[in-house]
């Protein structure tokens, strides 16, 4: 699901945990009218890290980029750019004093300007000379060395997003942010763009703070990645980390598939549908919840069905279950597998390998990494998608 | 990329808070200007004493002059509705020969100031007129009256019914034609389909054109003053003239017309709003006129021989046989075209400046106060100019005297009249210019005031300048507004072809109003390419 290995040079360098707080959004609300956007949400971002804010729309996060930006401001709270207060109770420094650039979801390039009027744009009161300089240096950093002549509507998709970058690089901006920047591009534009900005914005060395409500772009390009719900963040973490270990059943299903199963903690197993699951799979399982029901986070890869000529042998080698729907998605297929307490589990398969459907089958749990889990109190209403029994 | 973007909805791009305060002082300033003309006109009416103004109006003058009225807009209105609907029906849908030049032929009348038209038909069939005077060979000894009721209603639908045309066309264009084969799939003859899909989408737009064909019928004031039929325009003009209670006749009528415009304006505003905007026409369903493909051309030909050649034969005649000869004193004098030329700059200039903070507000924000501005810059298409000049007369003559008579209070009048089509023209420019382009300019380090001159004036300056075209030539041609607040001794264009008019030697009105016609051809080239008047 996740692209971070393809990632040239993921946490190699550095660790962004090192690195000093360029960002720092203390206690934000916003509100419009009677209807409040953010609540309370604090930030921090490091220097040199790409950040995402991931979550569904409507939820906050293209709001929180303008109050950074300064193009709106914030009914409470304070924010702070290298330690300088720039909103606040009784400050608010207009955005083109800030220092921060900002890619806007469908570019904002002037259309009556060429690219390179376009780049030099927030140059102008650099001397010519090194006017020209930036220009040509940001041109060929993103790969339009030929294009600086073209307007906007000369250009394809993602040129028009390169030269929108470039722009935003150009005044040398302490924190660049970027909204929504793929979502105007073609599926297949958007999977080469994603790499592409982040080589540039690696090589321009500038901390970005990006946002998205795709769950694998953000995934992609960023150091670290802030799940925002509901005008709140609900975790900050890297990829791996929040995917792997979500802290709430909200981000659990947000990033990818989720289906739980629930179980029972007993001494060293948690008894489960689909049998005993060692205790030491199960992450940070606290001794506190012995003798009690949780519920187990499993994704679609993590569980497997078998034909109905295999029978469950009981033990930890499955649980019964029925097929009750299956989705063909090209390269694999999603099982939709009832268990015999009606738990319903998601589970992925390979395109060739067809489990009929309505019949009995077995469901084995094959995940060889420690399963996320979360108290059964929680369950309620948080999940729609496990019945509440 | 300019086009206006379909903020996320956690965007917020629209400012909710605050109203700029530049901007908003200079658009209160330019809205109370507006509407002073009006609230004293209403002030001046509760002057008149409830005695005399209830004997005023229970005049069975007053009565005859309100159904006058209402019959001229009723039949103008009707009729223009049967020529615009078919006509728009038969270029769009059918096969029609020749579909494209009868199009642009079909809207050309748009082009004749209603009050040439009726001058030149007044040449041609009235008493001794080009006809008469053709058939009296023949033994032909009187023509049936042009003047009264036929001749208004001829002349204003002649020059009217295009605005039907003009948007049951559009909408016919963007209807969806795979509805009406869906229609005729589910057993329905074409005919039937017509009624049930067709004409219920066309219906708004429909409406919408006749409700500015009987807002312009209400207000014109040359037709029924040349045509010598009394309706509101025409009684005002004259009682203002008088004396005794004629002023406070005037102003009482006055006030009836614009309670009526106001019925007609709201009527308008509802209907707008319910337009359906269907997807544009992927098929290319014609309907074949068969044998009657060729015969179906006499339809557009005859209209455009009636509104087109008359006018302009008259016109041209009357230009050959070089004007009359007694009125050395009414010869077309280059000053009057200076004058012309230079009032409507003026008034071009002076309504752009003031329309911009209004249209700028009410495009960029989502505030009580913009939409309130705006809606009062419309004040110029609820006043005719009848009684807007009269307005003014009153005004300048009480308060005022310093500046009546004047250019300043014309050019005022000017921009009062006109501002709606400046700041309509301006707020559209606005709206297509995405707010994410001024922000990003901020990003860039500039100033909002940078921002404004940098990205967002560059953007819009093609309708500034187009809104300025509009009002230039639109002014040009202005009747009514010219005739009552005149500084003494200004002569124009159309003051020359009022006084032709008055002192009956029609002859020397030939020239300027040819140069009128050439003024009105570029209006209409300007509001088309504006509003994407597409031809093919």
């Amino acid at each position: 699901m996740s692209n971070s290995s393809l990632r040239p040079n993921a946490d190699a360098d550095s660790s962004p945990e090192e690195q000093p707080t360029v960002l720092e959004l203390d206690g934000i609300s916003k509100r419009y009218g009677s209807e409040s956007v953010i609540q309370d949400l604090s930030l921090d971002v490091r220097d040199g890290e790409i950040l995402t804010l991931l979550g569904p729309s409507g939820c906050g996060k293209t709001t929180t980029l303008r109050l950074i930006a300064g193009l709106e401001r914030p009914d409470a709270g304070t924010v702070r750019l290298d330690d300088h207060l720039v909103s606040g109770p009784d400050t608010f420094v207009a955005p083109e004093q800030r220092g921060v650039g900002v890619v806007f979801q469908e570019f904002a390039l002037f259309p009556h300007m060429t690219a390179r009027e376009n780049v030099a744009f927030g140059l102008h009161e650099w001397d010519a000379a090194d006017r020209e300089a930036r220009v040509d240096y940001l041109l060929d950093l993103v790969g339009l060395e030929t294009q600086g002549d073209s307007r906007p509507d000369e250009l394809s998709g993602g040129q028009q997003q390169r030269v929108a970058l470039a722009r935003s690089l150009a005044p040398e901006p302490d924190v660049l942010l970027l909204d929504e920047p793929f979502s105007n591009l073609d599926v297949d534009l958007r999977v080469q763009m994603r790499e592409e900005v982040r080589r540039i914005l690696k090589e321009a060395g500038v901390t970005a703070i990006s946002v998205t409500h795709d769950q694998e772009e953000a995934m992609s390009i960023s150091d670290r990645v802030a799940v925002v719900n509901d005008g709140q963040i609900e975790q900050v973490g890297r990829p791996e980390q929040v995917f792997q270990h979500p802290e709430s059943r909200f981000v659990a299903g947000f990033l990818g598939h989720a289906s739980f199963i629930s179980g029972y903690v007993h001494g060293d197993v948690v008894e489960t549908e689909l049998g005993d699951v060692p205790r030491d799979r199960i992450h940070g399982l606290a001794p506190e919840y012995d003798h009690t029901k949780i519920d187990i986070l499993v994704r679609p890869d993590d569980v497997a069905v078998n034909r109905p000529e295999v029978a469950c042998d009981g033990g930890d080698g499955g649980g019964e279950g029925e097929i009750v729907a299956r989705r063909y998605l090209g390269p694999t297929i999603l099982y939709e597998v009832e268990l015999a307490n009606g738990d319903n589990v998601q589970c992925m398969h390979n395109h060739d390998e067809t489990v009929p459907l309505d019949e009995p089958t077995c469901v084995r749990l094959e995940a060889d990494h420690e399963l996320a889990w979360f108290p059964r109190e929680q369950r309620s209403g948080t999940d729609d998608r496990v019945g509440d029994d | 990329m300019a086009t206006a973007s379909t903020p996320d909805a956690d965007a917020g791009s629209q400012d909710r808070d605050e109203l700029p305060l530049a901007p908003t002082v200079a658009s209160a300033a330019v809205a109370a200007a507006v509407l002073l003309p009006v609230l004293w006109l209403i002030r001046t009416g509760f002057d008149v004493s409830p005695t005399s103004a209830a004997e005023l109006l229970s005049r069975p003058e007053t009565l005859r002059v309100f159904l006058n009225s209402a019959a001229m807009v009723a039949a103008v209105t009707g009729a223009s509705i049967l020529i615009g609907v078919p006509l728009a029906y038969l270029t769009v849908r059918t096969d029609l020969p020749f579909a494209r030049f009868w199009t642009v032929v079909i809207a050309l009348p748009l082009v004749i100031p209603s009050y040439v038209g009726a001058f030149a038909f007044v040449s041609a069939f009235g008493p001794n007129g080009a006809l008469q005077r053709i058939l009296a060979p023949v033994g032909v000894e009187s023509l049936p009256t042009i003047y009264g009721l036929p001749g208004a209603v001829l002349v204003l639908t002649l020059y009217t019914y295009p605005y039907v045309y003009i948007t049951t066309r559009a909408a016919l264009k963007s209807f969806d034609t795979t509805l009406v084969e869906a229609a005729r799939t589910l057993e329905h003859s074409r005919w039937e389909a017509f009624k049930r899909i067709t004409w219920p989408q066309v219906r708004p737009a429909v409406a919408a054109g006749s409700l500015l064909v009987a807002l312009y019928a209400l207000a014109d004031f040359g037709t029924p003053a040349i045509m010598r039929f009394d309706a509101f325009t025409r009684v005002i003009f004259v009682e203002f003239n008088s004396f005794g209670d004629g002023r406070q006749m005037a102003i009482l009528l006055s006030l009836q017309l614009v309670a009526v415009t106001l019925v007609i304006l709201t009527l308008e505003s509802r209907i707008r709003g319910a337009e359906v905007q269907a997807g544009a026409g992927r098929s290319t369903d014609v309907v074949e006129l068969g044998l009657l493909r060729w015969p179906a051309l006499l339809a557009p030909a005859l209209l455009a021989g009636v509104s087109l050649v008359v006018p302009l034969g008259i016109l041209l005649g009357w230009l050959a046989a070089g004007g009359s000869t007694v009125g050395q004193s009414l010869a077309l004098e280059p000053e009057y075209v200076v004058n012309s030329v230079g009032v409507s700059a003026a008034a071009a200039l002076a309504t752009i400046l003031a329309g911009l903070p209004i249209a700028y507000l009410a495009a960029r924000h989502d505030h009580p106060l913009a939409s309130a501005f705006e809606r009062v810059s419309y004040v110029g298409y609820a006043v005719p100019g009848v009684v807007l000049g009269l307005a003014l007369v009153f005004l300048g003559t009480s308060y005022a005297t310093p500046i009546y008579q004047t250019l300043y209070l014309l050019v005022f009048a000017y921009v009062v009249r006109f501002l709606p089509q400046a700041v309509g023209s301006m707020r559209t420019s606005f709206l297509r210019v995405n707010p994410a382009l001024p922000e990003a300019a901020r990003t860039l380090g500039r100033t909002s005031i940078g921002a404004f001159r940098h990205v967002t004036l560059p953007l819009v300056a093609p309708g500034l300048f187009g809104g300025a075209a509009l009002v230039f030539l639109t002014t040009m041609k202005e009747l009514e507004v010219t005739l009552m607040l005149r500084p003494s001794g200004f002569k124009t264009l159309v003051l020359h072809i009022w006084t032709a008019y008055e002192s009956g030697y029609f002859g020397d009105a030939a020239a300027p109003a040819l140069i009128l016609l050439g003024v009105s051809g570029l209006s209409m080239l300007v509001i088309l390419s504006q509003e994407g008047y597409n031809v093919k």
